[in-house]
């Protein structure tokens, strides 16, 4: 493939373009994060607004990829077509969801919020590497 | 009430970047899996460069605004050690977090995605609740 050799340069400045929305959309802050989930207390439903802005680019951009016959720097769109809502699926969400209530922590915000080196962005993310790596080692996925 | 207006454009950006990951490269923008490829050797160049840009998006952000965004932790400690491992596990198990199937999957109209979104939100609520009721 001509153009696969560009995969990190694109890939280097989507992760730019999702870090610097995610500063920018408040996701990086743990209390608006629960402030979000807290729907039986003081709820603060801001944050709704950005999944609401994020899924709407995105369906469009999903319009276009419909279009499109093979991604612009890859071979192939690599996207899972397994539709089958299993217990890993179920069991393995509510885990995450419990995880992201407790410490007011997803990946993709605490990997962001790295770089201003605050101490328990540091210890979130080693233990979630702990976690990921416990998974892939006890439990071996299922073929999709 | 401004609250929104950031939150909107925000959240635009992580979809176009989304969107752009998947036009380009053909991959989902699903952080768990992108880190857990780096942490597999998984087409770890390109997944590494996504990576080191989530980390500089902040730092963007500061050159643009001359402050960093707010990151206010309440969690003690331990219970930031359970939430990292619970979220580790859970979104290899689950395949995806709040981006892959809540961005991606979403627009995609994925039924896992849908299934494993109301799951994470229900259980998420659930756990800010018991923060709330036991005072933590």
């Amino acid at each position: 493939m001509r153009h696969i050799k560009l995969q990190p340069v694109a890939a280097l400045a989507a992760g730019t373009l999702f870090g610097f929305g995610l500063a920018l959309s408040g996701m990086l802050n743990p209390v608006r994060v629960q402030g979000f989930l807290d729907v039986f207390g003081v709820w603060d439903p801001s944050l709704a607004f950005v999944l609401g802005g994020a899924v709407a680019v995105a369906m469009a951009g999903m319009a276009w990829v419909r279009r499109m016959s093979r991604p612009l720097l890859a071979e192939r769109f690599h996207v899972p077509m397994n539709s089958r809502i299993d217990a890993p699926l179920v069991i393995g969400s509510a885990i995450f969801g419990l995880g992201w209530g407790l410490g007011g922590f997803c990946p993709g915000p605490a990997m962001a919020s790295l770089s201003l080196g605050l101490t328990p962005t540091l210890v979130f993310v080693a233990f979630m590497l702990a976690g990921m790596v416990a998974h892939d080692r006890f439990l071996v996925r299922r073929p999709s | 009430m401004t609250s929104f207006l950031p939150s909107l454009l925000g959240g635009a950006l992580i979809g176009l970047s989304s969107a752009m990951l998947l036009i380009l490269n053909g991959r989902i923008a699903g952080i768990s899996g992108i880190v857990g490829r780096v942490v597999q050797g998984i087409n770890v160049w390109t997944n590494a460069a996504f990576v080191v840009g989530l980390l500089l998006g902040p730092v963007v952000y500061f050159a643009a605004f001359h402050h960093w965004p707010a990151v206010t932790v309440t969690a003690s400690l331990p219970l930031v050690m359970l939430a990292g491992l619970l979220v580790g596990f859970g979104s290899r198990m689950g395949s995806g977090c709040t981006s892959g199937h809540g961005v991606m999957g979403l627009a995609r109209l994925s039924p896992r995605s849908i299934a494993a979104v109301l799951t994470f939100l229900a259980s998420g609520i659930v756990a800010v609740a018991l923060l709330r009721g036991a005072a933590l």
